[in-house]
């Protein structure tokens, strides 16, 4: 029985080992291992991420161009999702069984502990009957978003439209986690750090079920969110609208610029679409209809389309010549029509007549001075040097180099230089004659819309300019970016401007010009010149560029109609039109023919020659 | 002789005062885990703290009860207190309603009672009568089978309830028979059949059966000091594992190449004429070729025979979702390698989805519980967040926080500091329980003593190993905190029926 006795002290010292590892255990877990206070704090504190409203758009008059709108997202987290009644749900959201599995599933394969996004932009109705039902469906929850909502339905190329950032973007700009709306095109990206305003982060204490619980710290740490700064555009929204419906049906571009200020006034490419179709959950119904439209609505011809500038090229020859001196503005050259094509017409007198008549073989004798200047033997070595000057000057009208505007996605156009037509035809291999065409704004001569707006805009100021910007100024800020405010000349003085702008008077009001149908009324003079640019695809393309009124001018404008034939059939009465909105605000009657025929024309499909 | 004025005569005060200690505690922590700012008065009836309390009220008048009943009482009404509680055992399967798949609750109106709390003492009665039956010798089988027919009926009767941590408590017996005269070999053959279970869990049967025949042949032979048979055992089994790992042999030729082995050796021992006369040697081999099957049939047991939530609770314990993890990283960098074929690449696509799939039950399971758990004490700290101040028991990140995972709200609140004084308080009483078991001059008290110390240490092992990780998650309550009044009334008839008998173990006859 002793023996037996003494067994105590086994069982005791079991009892004792077990006591002593449990109190070992408890003590690694509670005070040597950090690990288990990281991970309470990760289970019961939530960053809820503040989303701040966007910044507003306004145009130039304070009309509302861009607002935000409340969405509501439905949350899941998988991982606290209950057994479900799914028919019910699906019935209160409003989906289809199928859908709601399919999304629900993938959802999970995400990631069972994270939230994905189960039902994007849910009504505000619908809303309401959800949030009073969703405590019954434990892992779900509603995250308020905005949404941008264009209440003018135009103007879709310049505003832009927002998206989702994707990785890239997430990964070169650590502001950005993913599920963020960035600007992806248009102001909505090129003032994205202004309109974007500043996250905030609340922490909160959160059960199991994810159902908050109260305010972690009492708030110390929280974040406010700071709203996005709205910003005012030098759009004059009317005029745009009225531009948009001008160029209904017809393919091309119309740029409105005050020349004091560069500021664009519109900026119309056709076809376009309402930036509505690009928002929210119809971004992916909508976005590859527009990306695969034959007509191309996304593409902003204003900005990207390159085309060659026709006859409105000539002004900028003769401006060259002039300062140049190897004309002067009472040089006269014969219209010989073996040199270069042309019509019928009386030879000019003057720089105002070549203008007004636009007569080729005259400018074909200008750039020839201007490139064969005799600065080297060789002919060949005479053009080339020509040309480099010529370039130089070229490039100082804003042509040939991307405008420093504020939309993103610009084209710099083609001003050809020496190395380009040595790369094309050789070193020594080529001289004025073989680049003659360029006399005339054909040939490798490329130009945007925007471009060609300047370019009126440098005549009605004659000689500088401000670069086409579309920010007026911008909330709680005096100043807009300096390069807007920079006065950039062109190097040619000033008084040789004046026989340009005669001949560009004359190009609407005298026999024998190609625009009357640019002329607004008795007191509003304009000043013109059209442009056909040859087109070997189809019909040649209607240019015009303008200013009025001839002194003092407030608004430039140049207009591009694709396959539209001659300058002033279409591109003329559509500038002058306009220009009598913007200076007037209304159509006189005088022009409401002119008006109605723009307005029925539909140029998306002629293959005519005027 | 007996002082009949004072019910208190003769009580150990200590392991009353630890009694009351825990049953406080217990009411207290109940209060912290289910308080919610709309419910804040303690005495609250609607929740659970104020039901506690009530219960705690019950309990300590059956306590007194107790202690004015003659400790004869529990003597003489042994053996019919077993059979009315076994009855009830029987009826509450046929009656009995369902609660978290136990059928192990009676149901009057909305009050509940479960018989299977009650069974414990009723069996340590039985026990203790039966042992403490003069003539009696633990030696004998009939004895053995007996003792064994007591406990286990009582065990069966609660499995046959689908409550399997009940059940489970039975084993705590061991301990009991082994203070009266079991063999020790079986306590130890139990601790070692847990310790290889689970090492053959960890390692595979492979590992563990390579590295248990060499231990074997190197102990057998230095205990015999004969080099030439231990060196020829070693050099046999050496070629044998040396084929198997170099011809990358399924895993059941490698048993028959071990039963091969065996079979050699023991036949060249016996050609040898090594054994002459030494029947023990029969032994010692037979029983490690049993061993050699017990390992191997782990394997399949587990696969096999256990149910999904049976492993479930095991691997969670061998941190399996690591080793998971792990496996799933390295199948996702062979998936990825460029030179692979389509098929290879869809074959390692399932095997991935497979493994996915174990994780997520894993980790949605009793692994979520006891990662839960973890967090909840281990954050607690060495000092806790304070009292009221915990947020994973609260936020309800740990499951039945009121009962079963009751010491995760006292790890968080009162940190190491709260937890060490809870494993002195308990260790003190097991203890303090052995030591006045050892002073009993009946026997049939010092049975009841260990059985109440047993009972008590089996729970705790099993609830806080469970919250800490080094016990599978079986869902027994923590004695005397844990919320609910059938536990607490259990528990305190059993300790307070032996608190009784010891205050008159003076007047007991020896
Ligand atoms: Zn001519």
């Amino acid at each position: 029985m002793n023996n037996l006795s003494n067994r105590k002290f086994i069982v005791g010292l079991i009892f004792l080992v077990i006591g002593v590892i449990f109190s070992i255990r408890l003590f690694t877990i509670q005070v040597v291992n950090d690990d288990y206070k990281n991970d309470s704090d990760q289970n019961v504190l939530r960053e809820i991420v503040q989303y701040p409203a966007r910044g507003l758009v306004y145009d130039r008059e304070g009309e509302l161009l861009v607002y935000n709108e409340a969405a509501y997202d439905l949350m899941v987290i998988p991982k606290q999702v209950d057994t479900l009644d799914t028919l019910a749900f699906c019935k209160l959201l409003e989906i289809e069984k199928v859908e709601f599995v399919t999304k629900f599933n993938k959802a999970k394969a995400y990631s069972t502990y994270k939230p994905s996004t189960l039902v994007k932009e849910i009504s505000s109705i619908s809303y309401a009957s959800i949030q009073e039902q969703l405590y019954k469906y434990p892992g779900f929850y509603v995250q308020t978003r905005t949404l941008r909502r264009y209440p003018r339905n135009s103007a879709a190329h310049i505003l832009g439209y927002i998206g989702e950032v994707n990785q890239s973007t997430i990964e070169k700009k650590p502001y950005y986690k993913s599920g963020d709306y960035i600007g992806k095109s248009g102001l909505e990206y090129s003032y994205e750090e202004l309109l974007r305003g500043q996250r905030g982060v609340k922490r909160v204490l959160v059960d199991v079920h994810n159902r908050e619980k109260g305010s972690y710290k009492d708030g110390t740490n929280d974040t406010m969110a700071v709203r996005g700064t709205t910003i005012n555009t030098t759009l004059d929204i009317v005029l745009q609208e009225y531009g948009e419906r001008l160029m209904a049906n017809k393919k091309g571009s119309i740029v409105a610029i005050e020349p004091q200020t560069g500021e664009i006034l519109a900026l119309v490419s056709a076809p376009n679409y309402n930036p509505n179709m690009l928002v929210g959950r119809a971004v992916r119904k909508n976005y590859p209809i527009l990306s695969t439209d034959s007509l191309n609505p996304l593409f902003n011809r204003a900005l990207m389309a390159q085309y060659p500038p026709g006859s409105i090229f000539k002004t900028v020859q003769a401006l060259i010549g002039l300062e140049d001196g190897v004309i002067s503005e009472n040089s006269g050259f014969p219209c010989i029509k073996s040199l270069v094509n042309c019509h019928n017409h009386p030879s000019a007198q003057n720089v105002a007549q070549s203008v007004k008549m636009s007569c080729n073989p005259y400018y074909y004798s200008v750039f020839k001075r201007i490139l064969q200047q005799r600065r080297a033997k060789s002919i060949f070595k005479d053009s080339e040097i020509g040309l480099g000057i010529w370039n130089k000057q070229v490039l100082k009208f804003g042509f040939g180099q991307r405008l420093p505007t504020d939309l993103p996605a610009i084209k710099r156009g083609t001003v050809p230089g020496i190395d380009f037509y040595n790369r094309w035809y050789g070193e020594g291999r080529w001289a004025f004659s073989t680049i003659y065409s360029l006399s005339i704004g054909q040939g490798e001569v490329e130009v945007i819309p925007l471009q060609m707006a300047n370019l009126s805009a440098i005549i009605a100021n004659k000689g500088y300019y401000y670069v086409p910007h579309l920010i007026k100024n911008v909330e709680n800020s005096d100043t807009i970016p300096s390069i807007f405010m920079k006065k950039n000349s062109v190097g040619i003085k000033k008084k040789h401007f004046d026989p340009i702008v005669e001949g560009m008077f004359g190009v609407v009001y005298e026999p024998g010009g190609t625009a009357r149908r640019a002329r607004i009324n008795d007191s509003i003079v304009v000043c013109g010149k059209t442009g056909t640019a040859q087109n070997p695809h189809g019909a040649d393309h209607s240019v015009f560029i303008a200013f009025a009124p001839k002194d003092n001018p407030k608004i430039a404008i140049a207009v591009y109609v694709e396959n539209a034939g001659f300058g002033g059939a279409w591109a003329a009465p559509i500038a002058s039109l306009m220009m009598e909105q913007y200076l007037i605000d209304s159509i006189g009657t005088n022009n409401l023919a002119k008006e109605k025929r723009v307005l029925e024309a539909n140029l998306m499909n002629v293959e005519f020659k005027e | 002789m007996r002082k009949y004025g004072n019910i208190f005569a003769n009580v150990d005060w200590a392991t009353i005062l630890i009694y009351l200690a825990l049953v406080f505690i217990g009411w207290i922590n109940i209060y912290a885990a289910v308080y919610s700012e709309d419910h804040h008065s303690i005495f609250d009836i609607s929740q659970r703290y104020g039901k506690q309390l009530m219960w705690i009220g019950f309990a300590l008048v059956l306590a007194l009860i107790i202690l004015m009943l003659e400790g004869q009482f529990f003597t003489s009404f042994a053996y019919p207190i077993y059979g009315v509680v076994m009855f009830s055992l029987v009826a509450v399967l046929l009656i009995g309603a369902k609660v978290n798949g136990a059928t192990s609750w009676f149901q009057i109106g909305s009050f509940k009672i479960q018989p299977s709390e009650f069974a414990k003492f009723a069996a340590v009665l039985a026990l203790s009568k039966y042992l403490s039956t003069l003539s009696i010798n633990m030696k004998d089988i009939k004895t053995k089978m007996m003792a064994m027919v007591i406990i286990g009926l009582p065990a069966v009767l609660i499995l046959l309830q689908n409550d399997t941590g009940s059940t489970l408590v039975y084993a705590a017996f061991v301990f009991v028979l082994y203070r009266e005269g079991l063999s020790g070999n079986i306590l130890l053959f139990g601790i070692l059949a847990i310790i290889v279970f689970v090492l053959t869990l960890i390692f595979g049967p492979i590992n563990i059966v390579i590295t248990a025949v060499f231990g074997y042949i190197i102990v057998y032979g230095l205990l015999k000091f004969n080099l030439k048979v231990t060196l020829a055992a070693l050099a046999m089994f050496g070629l044998a594992v040396f084929v198997y790992f170099n011809y990358q042999l399924s895993q059941h030729v490698i048993y028959y190449i071990i039963g091969a082995c065996l079979f050699l050796l023991v036949g060249w021992l016996i050609i040898k004429k090594e054994l002459k006369g030494k029947r023990t040697h029969y032994v010692g081999v037979a029983i490690f070729v049993m061993a050699c099957l017990y390992i191997i049939s782990i394997d399949f047991t587990f696969n096999k025979v256990l149910k999904e939530h049976q492993r479930t609770r095991i691997t969670v314990l061998l941190g399996e979702e690591d080793k998971l993890i792990e496996q799933i990283e390295q199948l996702k960098v062979e998936r990825d390698m460029p030179d692979i074929s389509a098929e290879k690449k869809q074959e390692l696509r399932d095997d991935i989805g497979e493994k996915r799939y174990s994780l997520r039950q894993l980790r949605q399971g009793n692994g979520w519980n006891i990662k839960q758990s973890l967090i909840a004490i281990g954050s607690g700290g060495f000092s806790g967040k304070g009292f009221l101040e915990g947020t994973q028991t609260k936020f309800d990140f740990v499951p039945e926080q009121s009962t079963d995972f009751i010491f995760c709200t006292i790890g968080e609140e009162w940190g190491f500091l709260g937890t060490f004084i809870l494993m002195v308080l308990y260790t003190a009483l097991f203890l303090r329980i052995i030591f006045l078991a050892e002073r009993q001059r009946s026997i049939f008290s010092r049975v009841y003593g260990y059985s109440v110390a047993s009972i008590l240490f089996f729970h705790f092992v099993i609830n806080i190993g469970m919250t800490i990780g080094l016990a599978p998650v079986i869902g027994i309550p923590l004695p005397f905190i844990s919320y609910g009044g059938s536990s607490l009334w259990s528990f305190t008839i059993l300790l307070f029926i032996f608190i009784k008998l010891d205050s008159e173990r003076l007047n007991v006859l020896r």
